[in-house]
């Protein structure tokens, strides 16, 4: 079965009055999960995002620039782009995501590739 | 990477880094921007969650906090007018600390410093002890209020309505952020120690509530008094006595619950699993609290704890020496559960007979007429003389007043106990 690439697009999820202590745990859920899926070799690529940023549109010819973001609840807060054998299996990967508690989620896709002509 | 990155981080180490972080930032930019500097403190500390995972550990984790912090601390306040003039005064003060080749040092000592004026302040004579406790927890030991809530089983809103006013009044009373000195150091020094004491001793009355949170709040007021230790002005006999008497205390935590969590008395302890280096640890601290003249509550109770660590087993425990101190320690605390205690080691040394004679006397004495611990006494004491029918009259009067699971459990199988012994 050939390998594809997946993002995982993580969702919102609010770290509000969490203690040091439980901010500490939970920084840990992320390195264990980032060093299983590195263990397995799937993991390729992630990044964090700021929460500052700009939406950028165009009406009429004109540019519009909204933002920053008021709401953190659609804000995409980071990816990881891992390689798995099909889409159920990149799901049973995000199911570590340690943010559900939270109230974060994650969204799985798959990076389409074109293929060579 | 093979190595696991989550493990590179202590233990407690974001909770320990706020109180460090908060107690500094609380000196610079003063007592009355403590919540400035809380808020700071948790938004460094969720940058870091949000970076690090993706990144790696900063090779120094505490600095990368620190300097996150003061700069948000500091954006901050360049908005507001009446702080220009203030600022580089301020900024002065932080540069003054990352120039130099003496940085790392200087900054530790300083950062050290900032604590033992933090924990001055926490204990302030113009607090209640209630609130000394709870401000220290918060701010010097990064607790969240719902920490707190869940260890002294009572509400957040509580906690937080508790924290405002004691800010307020530190506020109100102009504390200064500062390490007393001279005549007024021993009695603020004191004051210390008793909030200490306290926060131990909420953590050691196992029995109720969320086990795991109040557990850590002992294992924070030891962390609190080696701080205060490492400090010239908090190294004292007394905090000594009391470092060696909650370790000698946290070393038998391990055994004393069952595996089905029931509360163990001393006698049914496994001593196999107390924790040796501990005990050892607790011991030198009492050599050394020997130092000065002065016997404190401290050294008596420290003392106390050491006969029963090195007792290879209840019944060769040394319980003269025990009497001998439980009867130094009724002279400064005469509270029930002393007086009962000491009556258990009368009991010991000098038979059933005159325990109950004691505690008889106790009970007149000071109206403890509804005090369960005493009826488990009387009913152990009656059980050891045989009288098996006052024994189980006193273990159902005592079975009647406690309304913590564990105790009536313990209570119901005694009772059982006497009653098989009463049919033989």
């Amino acid at each position: 079965m050939s390998k594809k690439d997946y993002m995982f697009i993580f969702h919102g999820g609010s770290y509000d009055g969490l203690s040091p202590d439980e901010v500490q745990k939970n920084m840990e859920k992320w390195f264990g999960w980032i060093e299983k899926l590195r263990n397995k070799g799937v993991y390729k690529a992630g990044e964090a995002l700021e929460k500052t940023g700009k939406m950028l549109s165009q009406k009429n010819g004109k540019y519009i620039v909204d933002g920053p973001f008021a709401e953190s609840k659609e804000l995409v807060g980071g990816f990881f782009i891992v390689e798995a054998g099909s889409l159920d299996e990149a799901v049973e990967m995000a199911k570590d995501y340690p943010d559900f508690s939270n109230g974060g989620s994650v969204q799985v896709r798959e990076v389409r590739v074109i293929p060579e002509p | 990477m093979n190595h696991s990155e989550a493990h590179q981080l202590a233990e407690h180490l974001f909770r320990r880094e706020a109180g460090r972080i908060v107690s500094t930032l609380t000196r610079v930019f003063g007592i009355d921007r403590m919540e400035l500097a809380e808020d700071v403190v948790q938004e460094a500390l969720l940058k870091a969650l949000q970076q690090w995972p993706y990144k790696r550990i900063p090779d120094n984790p505490s600095a990368w906090l620190m300097q996150v912090a003061k700069n948000r601390a500091l954006d901050i306040l360049r908005r507001e007018q009446n702080f220009r003039e203030k600022e580089s005064a301020i900024v002065a003060e932080f540069d003054h600390h990352s120039t130099g080749e003496y940085e790392e040092l200087f900054l530790e000592n300083e950062i050290h410093d900032d604590q033992l004026r933090m924990m001055f302040a926490c204990c302030h004579p113009s607090l209640s002890e209630e609130s000394q406790v709870t401000l220290t927890l918060k701010t010097l030991c990064g607790f969240s209020s719902a920490e707190i809530a869940r260890a002294f089983l009572t509400n957040e809103e509580t906690i937080n309505k508790r924290l405002v006013r004691a800010k307020q009044r530190l506020r109100d009373a102009n504390v200064e952020l500062e390490i007393p000195a001279g005549g007024e150091l021993l009695s603020r020094l004191d004051a210390v120690l008793k909030a200490i004491y306290l926060l131990f001793n909420e953590g050691y009355k196992a029995s109720h509530g969320d086990d795991l949170i109040r557990r850590e709040l002992s294992d924070e007021a030891i962390h609190l008094c080696r701080v205060l230790m490492e400090h010239p002005a908090g190294k004292s006999p007394s905090a000594s006595a009391l470092l060696a008497l909650m370790l000698l205390h946290a070393a038998r935590f391990p055994a004393r619950m069952d595996d089905q969590g029931n509360l163990l008395l001393l006698k049914m302890q496994n001593r196999s699993l107390w924790d040796r280096r501990m005990i050892v640890e607790g011991i030198t601290y009492l050599d050394q609290s020997a130092d000065g003249e002065l016997i404190t509550e401290y050294h008596l109770q420290a003392g106390i704890a050491a006969c029963h660590c090195l007792a290879p087993s209840y019944e060769d425990t040394d319980w003269e020496k025990i009497l001998m101190l439980y009867n130094m320690l009724i002279q400064a605390n005469d509270s029930p559960v002393v007086l009962l205690n000491r009556a258990i080691a009368l009991a010991k040394v000098q038979g059933p007979e005159a325990g109950v004679k004691t505690i008889e006397e106790i009970r007149s004495s000071k109206r403890l007429d509804s005090y369960y611990l005493l009826y488990a006494v009387l009913g152990e004491l009656y059980f050891e003389m045989k009288r098996y029918e006052e024994a189980a009259t006193h273990f159902r009067r005592a079975l009647e007043l406690t309304s913590v699971r564990s105790e009536q459990d313990f209570l119901s199988r005694k009772l059982e106990d006497v009653t098989k012994f009463n049919m033989n």
